[in-house]
């Protein structure tokens, strides 16, 4: 009887290197191709899978470990400074992006290859039994983990109880066989469906990396903060330029992009007294696509407007305080800026920088260019003598703490971060750092040196919206549903195989399998042995109980059985 | 809506009722283990199965006796240890009594929030404890032969203090992000599958232990009290298999909440990564448990770092590593 494992794709029959046809033909390609039969067989054996399976759990460890480029540019980066001798190793090696690095791309790779290797042959294979009867009646049923013997005295003939327990057999795969002397034997197999939500599982699985692989290629996800307000611009998607951070897939070449605009009317947030937010409402008002009627849509945390295809998240949200700054020469601008939001009550930090003052040119505008750093608290308290922070996260009464600079902010040097200055430019003299003051709205504060004056006037509502496409995230919840239901029936399922040998005539010699010779009794009755054997081929558990019944099935008849003891 | 602190008082003594019925059962359940019978090593397991089900008793009455052996590790009640067997009793008793309570302080919680009690860590480790009893409960009451009740509520109690004195919060309203009918579906299934991979975990220490004593007799008296290789086996496979599909339908859940709230069905997030590490180590075990060369003691060893990563999930990516679950309320 051949053993193998049922629970799981591998055949792995104990021993390795079964008999192989070894290749004749030497040389190099004979050998090459031993060599690559060979890599083939152990890439596709159980031992491997597993191993790679652990390889996997262990190489996914570091992406939740280390800080990820993916997740947290900021810490990552803080993290790569703060080990200098790890971190730039870590970072060439990708451990802070596991998910990307090639390493681990070739763990899965090689276990989906294994997974495909052995799920081919192994459903070609299952094809087979479906079509081919159960297997025949092994010799010896006594040798079964689960076997009985009954000696039935009974009007029916052989093939009369074999018709019976067939006909008991209901839900099995059953065949009758004739061997010598008039023996017949029935064999039955159920579970079938075992094997087919093992495959159904393992492709499923294939499926939701291939849906996984799709989204990487063709999809995209966009951030951008949508200051709210009837006046406000909004933002029109169409191209990455329109977010702030646009992560495009492999094949994302920025065409093709609907053209959605929306505009955040109001946005609301409530609280409770102690500071926990309930609830946040963008209220937008958005255009489908160009020349679409305009329409009106509540966006919520947990409730993401669904365009064609694009979806559109409220990710958070913040402030825009609002100066107005009257420069020396009498002129006066209006400056917005979104602040940075840093901590649970909402205090946001940014800077506003005055790029080119009026009344100024050439050269001379590296002289005096503003920045207005410092932060903004919607419920300003004091700590510690004047020390500005939030109390509470709704705008009740909104503050800024902020801090001049005047003159070259370096921005000719490359980018740099909308939420500060660039501190080198400080630390080389080139920005000079002036006075600071505490503003609440209305109030306002002269620049030393010129006399400029910087006036706190208010402040917007700002929202981090968040535009995800994936086309191919429906097809992964499909086969995320059917891997579940091929692994529901992969485990629930038991597969059972048991075998009856009725051997006419009578005999008190038990040696099953060597039942010949028969003594018929007097009258019409004969004593018919009936031997039965059962394997479980899964799983031991519970088929004691249901081997009686079965070999019960021998003795039911539509004529009230009768039998005798079991010689022993 | 307001939150009823009354109830949630009254939730907080059944808590701490519950906590203290299973420190009573802890200790009647060790009275029970230190005095249960020991039982020898036993032959190849496979053996006792095939051997031990359908044994005849020699006479000629013919049919298929009945099973001397059909729940291997079954002890018929030993002379002259009646200690033992009525402390058993007692931690039976109690066990359910404070599982009782637990389930009320868990209603009462949910009462008092006029919403799922499933809103925090401190409520999650709550469901978590409840579910390993539970699952306990229902493995000793259709086996009651089992003294290992020791084991199983060793790791609870601990639990429950942690989630009494560090995770504890008061009952309150639920921030805007954890507000949807995903949360409910992910939460109860994550907390339900946790406690039964749990409780399968600890059947497999178990099972390590007493194999250690089945080699070498190293630990002596302790594994020799410990039931057969075959019991432990069976108990941490049959509940990793109901554990591990409710666990896959979780992750599902969560992939399908992360869709709604995120922009993402998955981003590998700190807690999703290790959900997925602990998916797969389940999966090892499970392959492992049927392949030639890895059965017995290391299948047995995967289960158990699957419960190790299931633990490492629970509470170390949610209070030491900040990720998009961070709900513990504790920061």
């Amino acid at each position: 009887m051949s053993r193998r494992d049922d629970t799981h794709l591998r055949s792995d029959t104990l021993e390795p290197g079964t008999t192989e046809p070894s290749f004749k033909k030497a040389g190099p390609v004979g050998s090459l191709i031993a060599f690559l039969r060979n890599i083939w067989r152990q890439l596709t054996s159980m031992r491997i899978a597993l191993m790679l399976l652990f390889l996997l759990a262990l190489a996914s460890l570091p992406g939740a470990l280390l800080p990820q480029w993916n997740l947290n540019q900021a810490k990552t980066a803080q993290y790569i400074l703060d080990h200098p001798g790890l971190g730039p190793v870590l970072n060439r090696l990708g451990f802070f992006e596991v998910f990307a690095s090639p390493w681990y791309a070739a763990i899965y790779l090689l276990l989906f290859i294994s997974l495909i290797g052995c799920l081919v042959p192994r459903s070609w294979e299952f094809v087979g039994q479906i079509r081919s009867k159960p297997v025949a009646t092994p010799r010896n049923l006594a040798r079964l983990p689960h076997h009985d013997q009954l000696e039935l005295v009974d009007e029916r003939s052989p093939k009369q109880i074999a018709d019976d327990v067939q006909r008991g057999l209901r839900g099995w795969r059953s065949t009758q066989r004739e061997e010598d002397s008039g023996t017949i034997t029935v064999s039955a197999e159920k579970g079938y469906w075992r094997e087919v939500g093992n495959l159904v599982f393992h492709v499923s699985l294939l499926g939701i990396l291939g849906a996984v692989a799709v989204g990487k290629m063709v999809g995209f996800e966009g951030s951008a903060i949508v200051i709210a307000g009837q006046d406000s611009a909004g933002i029109c998607s169409g191209s990455p330029a329109a977010y702030d951070n646009f992560r495009p897939g492999l094949l994302v070449d920025g065409t093709n992009m609907a053209g959605f605009c929306l505009k955040v009317d109001q946005f609301e947030a409530n609280y409770t007294q102690a500071g926990i937010a309930t609830d946040f409402i963008a209220h937008l008002s958005y255009t489908a696509e160009p020349g679409s009627a305009t329409k009106t849509y509540d966006l919520q945390v947990n409730e993401p407007l669904r365009l064609d295809g694009e979806r559109v998240y409220l990710i958070g949200h913040g402030f825009s305080p609002i100066f107005k700054v009257t420069f020396p020469n009498g002129e006066v601008r209006t400056y917005e800026q979104p602040f940075n939001v840093t901590d649970g009550n909402l205090t946001a930090e940014g800077a506003i920088k005055v790029v080119s003052p009026p009344g100024y040119t050439g050269e001379d505008i590296y002289q005096h260019q503003l920045a207005i750093v410092g932060i903004f608290a919607p419920t300003a308290s004091m700590a510690h003598g004047d020390l500005m922070t939030s109390s509470f996260p709704a705008p009740d009464n909104p503050g800024v703490a902020i801090q001049i600079y005047r003159g070259d902010l370096g921005l000719q040097n490359g980018s740099q971060s909308v939420f500060g200055i660039d501190q080198k430019q400080v630390d080389s003299g080139k920005l000079e750092k002036l006075n600071r003051k505490n503003l609440m709205v209305g109030e306002s504060m002269v620049v030393d040196g010129d006399g400029t004056v910087v006036q706190f006037v208010g402040f917007n509502q700002t929202v981090s919206i968040q535009t995800s496409y994936d086309p191919a995230q429906g097809y992964a919840l499909f086969f995320a549903i059917t891997m579940l239901i091929g692994l529901m029936m992969s485990l629930t399922i038991k597969r059972r195989r048991v075998w009856f040998r009725v051997i006419p005539g009578s005999s008190s010699s038990t040696a099953a399998g060597s039942n010949t010779a028969g003594n018929t009794t007097a009258g019409n009755q004969s004593r018919t042995v009936v031997q039965v054997g059962g394997l479980a081929r899964t799983d031991q558990a519970g088929y004691g109980e249901e081997f009686t019944s079965l070999v019960a099935l021998a003795t039911v008849s539509p004529a009230v059985p009768k039998f005798s003891g079991r010689p022993r | 809506m307001a939150i009823d602190t009354s109830l949630a008082t009254i939730s907080d003594q059944l808590f701490g009722a519950a906590a203290a019925g299973y420190t009573v059962a802890l200790i009647c359940a060790a009275v029970e283990f230190s005095s249960a019978r020991t039982r020898k090593a036993n032959v190849e397991e496979r053996e006792l199965v095939s051997a031990g089900v359908f044994t005849s008793d020699g006479t000629s009455s013919g049919r298929p006796i009945v099973p001397t052996a059909q729940s291997i590790g079954h002890v018929t009640a030993p002379e002259k240890a009646p200690w033992g067997e009525r402390f058993g009793h007692i931690a039976l008793i109690v066990t359910v009594l404070g599982f009782l309570v637990h389930v009320g302080s868990i209603v009462t919680r949910g009462m008092a929030a006029g919403r799922m009690p499933l809103g925090n860590m401190y409520e999650f480790t709550s469901l978590i404890c409840a579910t390993v009893v539970g699952a306990w409960l229902f493995v000793k009451l259709r086996q009651k032969s089992l003294p290992i009740g020791v084991f199983v509520m060793v790791p609870v109690i601990i639990l429950m203090y942690i989630a009494g004195a560090i995770l504890h919060t008061e009952a309150a309203e639920l921030q805007p992000a954890l507000n949807s009918y995903w949360k409910w579906i992910h939460v109860t299934t994550v907390s339900l599958s946790s406690g039964i991979l749990m409780f399968s975990g600890i059947a497999s220490v178990l099972y390590l232990a007493r194999n250690r004593y089945e080699r070498k007799g190293a630990t002596g008296k302790f594994g020799a009290k410990l039931p057969e290789l075959a019991t432990l086996d069976r108990i941490a496979y049959r509940t990793a298999i109901l554990g591990f599909p409710l666990f896959t339908f979780a992750v599902i859940t969560g992939a399908l909440w992360a869709e709604v709230a995120w922009g993402r069905y998955w981003g590998w997030d700190p807690k999703e990564i290790c959900a997925f590490v602990t998916w797969v180590l389940y999966a090892g075990y499970l392959h492992a448990r049927a392949t030639a060369g890895w059965r017995g003691p290391k299948a047995a060893w995967v289960s158990v770092v699957g419960l190790v990563s299931i633990v490492f999930n629970l509470f170390f990516i949610n209070i030491v590593i900040a990720g998009l679950h961070s709900y513990a309320g504790l920061n």
